[in-house]
């Protein structure tokens, strides 16, 4: 929700990044303050994702201009957990398998370091148990996830919903939602679009990358971007998202074009 | 890299310090002359000089074997000195008479040398450098009939039951090391279980390489007579010098009728430094005899030391039903190098064997698993299962499986899996989203990796092999 009184909680300033010395992001701006989610729309390859990934760190990115604060901090100065302990959350568009580890021991460690990081208390495993059961039913889980190993031999739709639960667990102050919704049915989408309508809140924003209108039919944004060859090219209200849907993107690049 | 990781990088080998003692050492070199000096020193009765002048005579006509999947240059086995001995002040009434050096020593070890409450879970024989130097709760073993110490001791104390079993699994001539143990063998543990004693506490020895340019050569014998069982743990360090040091141990375990033999082993000698230089030959053969009907034989090892690590912890399963196990994790970092797995001879009727081996390796290190299953032709319904992982991190190391099957019985079910895996960045990068640095990662990976290993540990061992295998890989990642 839009509210001008907000803090700002990411600054976004001429940035610059490349991947294997090919320049993937050529300039992008973007203000997100507290409360807000925000759309980020385009075709495959215009950056949306490398734009998510600069962002929680990844090393295969190298940032070589521009500038990105976090509630005021300097988010390049930060090493990819460190941003993960401050607040800065990714739910992967491709989950990643670690065979062997167990679900309910990997999100209880990464709970308890998030909670240590806000000066709160860990909790035991057995106090866990009851706490991450109780998240599991927003995302109508069932609990037997917890003793697989991560996300190993997961559907598509049963590894976003574990995002969303870690999502649910660390509540970040800026949650970016990377193709939440690629690979899921109906019914999942709507089960993942609930978890994240219940999880934002007035102090919290929200980045959805995606491909496609649908999504946002359940996750309403306040603002929607378009992302061209590395760039935000346009900016606009819900109703872009509408527009884009039935004209596709080639107008704006026309319209960009003409600029 | 995170400077933390850095740190970690940077941390010496914790364990290798070297104590000031002073030491008697024997002149560099091997002839029969040092192998009567030994038996001299330690005042051996005719028949062992005889075996170990046999074994002399055995391996003069053996070569040093090149079958194995680790590349080291020709060790000068003239250059080493067969003998080394913290200079005893004088004979030991009690604990409290060890020099107070040596309790320091393993004090800093973490090896409790007193018999204190807090530690009563253990029984201890600490061998340092060539000899054991104490042995702790004989007493109250000895209550129950058990005999626990030093292989010297047991030399004087009971020589005919050492001179019964001495070499029936291990035959001197059995190979290369196994030869040139038996001639120069110096100390070791001697363990005997009567029957149907359980073990009231864990078993243990702790193997000390202290001496720059001695090698140790210990003798481990265990027997445990019908109806007993025991738990038998092993420990070894070593400081840190340029120089590689040879360890070539004999370890022979003898279990009679539904007898239960477990033997643990976490290893981590000296293994050379990040570019490999200096670092321990760990060259050991360890096998078992299940003799016994329903007699079971279990090796764990968790082996993350030693510049190569070269051993075969076996099997013979000769009484019917009898059952061997082998448990194995086996780290290599840097340059080390590791050719390890086990060997099980099925003879007796109805037995069983499980094989579950974990192979990690970092750096530009090798691991190798190297494993036979033997079905003989009188072993009907015999049955085997055999697990191998592998696990890389990063793209400089190997790991390779070498497995043997021979099956000459009709009636035998042999089962063999095996895979590979990675600790990848993407993997690193989701636990790093989620706060979890590097290090923990690795460390949470590799445990779920070695998870079925570490179960078959006692609990204090089990913590210990998780604590020393993350120290180990970290900043292998990062």
């Amino acid at each position: 929700m839009i509210n001008q009184n907000s803090k700002t909680l990411l600054e976004v300033r001429g940035l610059h990044a490349n991947v294997n010395n090919i320049e993937i992001l050529k300039g992008v701006d973007l203000t997100i303050k507290a409360g807000e989610i925000h759309a980020i729309m385009g075709t495959n390859g215009s950056g949306k994702s490398t734009f998510a990934k600069v962002l929680a760190g990844h090393n295969a990115y190298t940032v070589t201009a521009g500038s990105v604060m976090f509630e005021g901090k300097d988010l390049f100065e930060l090493a990819p957990e460190e941003r993960a302990r401050a607040g800065v959350f990714l739910a992967f568009q491709y989950p990643i398998e670690i065979p062997g580890v167990a679900n309910n021991q990997f999100l209880r460690l990464a709970y308890n370091t998030v909670q240590t990081q806000r000066g709160k208390e860990e909790l035991d495993p057995l106090e866990f148990d009851d706490f991450v059961r109780d998240k599991m039913k927003l995302l109508e889980m069932n609990p037997e996830f917890l003793d697989r190993s991560v996300n190993e031999g997961f559907s598509g739709g049963e590894k976003k919903r574990n995002e969303i639960l870690q999502m649910a667990l660390l509540e970040p102050r800026l949650s970016i939602l990377d193709e939440t919704d690629s690979g899921l049915d109906i019914d999942a989408l709507r089960i993942v679009a609930n978890g994240v309508n219940h999880l934002t809140n007035q102090d919290n924003a929200t980045i959805l990358v995606t491909h496609y209108q649908r999504l946002l039919n359940y996750i309403v944004p306040d603002y929607v971007h378009v992302m061209d060859a590395g760039k935000i090219i346009k900016t606009g209200g819900k109703q872009l998202a509408l527009e884009l849907e039935e004209r596709g993107y080639d107008w704006i690049n026309a319209e960009g074009a003409t600029l | 890299m995170s400077t933390v990781l850095q740190n970690l990088v940077n941390q010496p080998y914790k364990h290798g310090f070297v104590t000031e003692i002073e030491s008697e050492v024997a002149p560099k070199g091997l002839n029969e002359d040092t192998i009567r000096m030994i038996s001299a020193k330690k005042n051996e009765p005719e028949w062992l000089l005889k075996f170990r002048l046999d074994a002399y005579k055995k391996w003069l006509t053996m070569t040093a074997p090149e079958w194995q999947n680790v590349k080291y240059p020709t060790i000068d086995l003239q250059a080493i000195s067969y003998y080394a001995a913290p200079k005893p002040k004088k004979k030991l009434a009690s604990m409290d008479e060890v020099d107070p050096e040596l309790l320091r020593t393993f004090e800093k070890l973490g090896v409790p040398m007193h018999e204190r409450a807090a530690l009563a879970g253990v029984a201890v024989d600490v061998v340092f450098d060539s000899v054991s130097v104490a042995t702790t709760y004989k007493g109250k073993l000895a209550e129950v009939g058990i005999i626990f110490c030093s292989i010297s001791e047991a030399v004087q104390d009971h020589p005919e039951l050492v001179k019964q079993y001495l070499g029936k699994v291990v035959p001197v001539g059995d190979n290369y090391y196994a030869a040139l143990n038996s001639a120069v063998f110096t100390d070791g543990s001697f363990c005997f279980i009567p029957k149907g004693v359980k073990c009231p506490m864990d078993l243990s020895t702790y193997f000390r390489i202290n001496t720059e340019g001695s090698g140790q050569f210990e003798r481990t014998l265990i027997i445990a007579e019908d109806d007993s069982s025991v738990s038998y743990l092993e420990g070894c360090t070593a400081p840190q010098f340029d120089t590689n040091q040879l360890h070539a141990a004999v370890v022979e375990l003898i279990a009679m009728d539904n007898a239960d033999i477990k033997y643990s082993t976490v290893q981590n000698w000296y293994a050379g430094d990040e570019n490999g230089v200096g670092g321990i030959y760990n060259f050991v053969t360890k096998r078992g005899l299940a003799k016994g009907v329903n007699s079971r034989i279990s090796w764990t090892q968790v082996e993350t030391g030693a510049a190569i690590t070269w051993k075969y912890p076996s099997c013979i399963l000769r009484g019917d039903n009898s059952v061997g196990e082998f448990y194995s994790v086996a780290v290599t970092n840097n340059y080390q190098q590791a050719d390890t797995g086990t060997k099980m001879i099925h003879i007796g009727k109805n037995t069983r064997s499980t094989i579950v081996s974990k192979g990690i390796s970092a750096g530009h290190s090798n691991s190798s698993y190297r494993g036979l299953v033997r079905i003989t032709p009188t072993a009907d319904g015999a049955r085997n299962y055999s697990q191998c992982d592998s696990m890389l991190i990063g793209d400089q190391c190997g790991a390779h499986t070498f497995p043997y099957i021979q099956v000459k019985n009709n009636s035998a079910q042999v089962e063999h899996e095996a895979s590979t895996s990675k600790i990848g960045e993407e993997q690193l990068f989701y636990f790093a989203q989620r706060g979890i640095d590097a290090e923990e990662a690795v460390s949470m990976i590799i445990n779920g990796f070695c998870k079925d290993v570490f179960q078959q540990l006692p609990m204090e061992f089990a913590v210990e092999a998780t604590k020393l295998l993350s120290f180990k890989l970290e900043g292998s990642v990062g």
